[in-house]
């Protein structure tokens, strides 16, 4: 059962007003159970990890590899494949450093999605300054659906070597075609990178049933705390990759003159990790493991429907991204009013205690390609609810009003 | 809700000074990358002093009206005055508290005549 008092920001009073919170694309807020997880650590057990031979040390270092145990169950993966990095975006750069600088060339292609987040975007770009790889995008459908046509011919060019592409778009709530674009890639030898970012707040993630190579996601987005993320790799992949950052805990022996690394995941974690937040996080998959995926869909589900069906309402509101299925769309809606730009419609509704996201939210090809400068964003979470769209509605129609009753030339 | 002064919504509708001057003297284009406004001005100099600015662009009703009021209140004043003109200065003949996160907002069009200035020598 959903239960909004896990959850006691929600609570909070903006100008007088009870807060509603419509931005969980950007950070989810965070259930009683993952602060208490975190306090609990630094009370009770805060210690180095995989460091000095006392029993502080073995507490701090068994709850940190209990807590790859969960994430591991979570994705389906074998813990060996699960890293901690500090979010999605730190992933995907490890990815384009280690295995793409090894492994690519000047003239190897890589396709993307026109509707990637500039974190699935910019790391690749840094290899094209760098090796000269060529970037490829899939267009997209007026509707915001991914052109899977087009795709199909661009991943069939010669020397595609990587589809690093978003599980779903953090802007117009549109799920990705994945299976179809991953067996085309897994039969051409292409890897692929799926960023996960969006997608794994709102479904199961899987990745033996995707069969993708690499997988990011971070613990923010799921009710986690921030500095804590994951990158998945299969772990033929991992093993040959060079380790990313140099330091403590990576490394298998350190001489003068050079240094060996140790086994995986250790590999790839240089430095002390986020200690607090791996457990945090873990016990975020906990919360959402006892709640059940089933009750966090049908919800979003409900909201969705409800959200777009009051929205048809308003003459002055367009959203962008209307898939043909329902199935296909998260509550995630990006606007666009009449008259008013996105920064003044976020402010404006926010004094009025209404929390939303005005920009290009790190995605500016895709708004290039829509033509726009900037969206009203409206993200939702299993506990918003059907009066929290109700009161959005009626303040969002009230803006309109006053915004134009001033007019009076 | 409160929404902004009359004199913010009058110029955000009906912008004054709208366009580019042919043969300007000092132009520059400012982009404020992380929310899309985009401010293009053109100056048309006297010696040391602005005769006039004119702007193209494009954002919130804070960033093309503060643009639009500064097009008529810098004019007849000289560079080094504007160069040091800052926020408060601004937030004064907007006529409206401008709240932190709204400040880049304000400011695009006063720095995009700035760096115009900057480059402009005699």
């Amino acid at each position: 059962m959903i239960k909004r008092r896990d959850f006691p920001i929600l609570n909070k009073k903006i100008n007088g007003q009870q807060m509603i919170y419509f931005d969980n694309a950007a950070t989810a807020q965070k259930p009683l159970a993952v602060i208490q997880a975190m306090d609990k650590y630094y009370l009770q057990s805060n210690a180095n990890v995989h460091r000095g031979l006392n029993p502080l040390a073995e507490e701090a270092t068994q709850a940190y590899e209990a807590a790859r145990i969960v994430v591991a169950d979570f994705i389906s993966a074998t813990p060996t494949e699960v890293i901690f990095t500090r979010g999605a975006t730190e992933g995907i750069n490890l990815i384009a450093r280690t295995w793409g600088e090894t492994n690519l060339q000047a003239g190897d292609r890589i396709v993307l999605s026109l509707a990637e987040h500039h974190s699935n975007l910019v790391p690749w770009l840094q290899l094209k300054e760098k090796l000269g790889v060529e970037l490829v995008y899939i267009p997209l459908k007026k509707n915001g659906e991914l052109n899977l046509v087009a795709a199909k011919k661009l991943l069939a060019l010669p020397r595609v070597k990587l589809l690093a592409i978003t599980q779903a778009s953090n802007v117009l709530g549109i799920l990705n075609p994945l299976h179809s674009l991953l067996n085309i890639a897994h039969a051409r030898h292409i890897i692929s990178v799926v960023d996960a970012a969006q997608s794994i707040t709102h479904f199961p993630v899987n990745v033996q049933q995707l069969g993708c190579d690499f997988l990011v996601f971070s613990g923010h987005k799921i009710w986690g705390p921030t500095g804590i993320g994951v990158l998945y790799g299969r772990q033929e992949l991992l093993q040959k990759m060079p380790p990313f950052l140099g330091g403590g805990e990576m490394i298998g022996a350190v001489y003068q003159d050079h240094f060996t690394v140790n086994k995986l995941p250790h590999k790839f974690e240089a430095g002390t990790p986020p200690i607090a937040e791996a457990i945090g996080l873990a016990a975020a998959i906990q919360y959402v493991n006892k709640l059940g995926w089933q009750t966090i869909q049908a919800q979003e589900q409900k909201l969705t429907s409800y959200f777009l069906e009051r929205l048809a309402t308003l003459k002055f509101v367009k959203v962008l991204g209307r898939p043909r299925l329902l199935s296909q769309k998260l509550p995630v809606f990006s606007l666009l009013i009449t008259g008013i730009h996105p920064h003044d419609a976020a402010d404006l509704l926010g004094q009025e205690a209404i929390i939303l996201r005005a920009g290009n939210h790190c995605t500016q090809p895709l708004h290039q390609f829509f033509s726009l400068s900037a969206t009203l964003r409206a993200s939702l979470s299993f506990y918003n609810t059907k009066a929290e769209i109700d009161i959005f509605i009626r303040k969002l129609k009230k803006l309109y009003r006053l915004w134009n009753n001033k007019d009076n030339s | 809700m409160d929404l902004y002064a009359q004199n913010i919504l009058d110029h955000y509708k009906h912008p004054h000074h709208q366009g580019v001057i042919a043969h300007a003297d000092a132009h520059y284009h400012e982009v404020n990358d992380t929310c899309g406004d985009d401010i293009a001005v053109s100056l048309k100099m006297t010696g040391l002093k602005i005769k006039e600015i004119k702007f193209v662009g494009e954002g919130c009703a804070i960033s093309q009206a503060a643009i639009s009021i500064l097009s008529e209140e810098l004019v007849g004043k000289t560079k080094a005055e504007v160069l040091t003109y800052e926020f408060k200065n601004l937030e004064k003949s907007l006529g409206i508290k401008i709240s932190e996160r709204r400040y880049k907002c304000a400011l695009l069009g006063l720095w995009a005549i700035q760096h115009a200035l900057e480059k402009y020598k005699i």
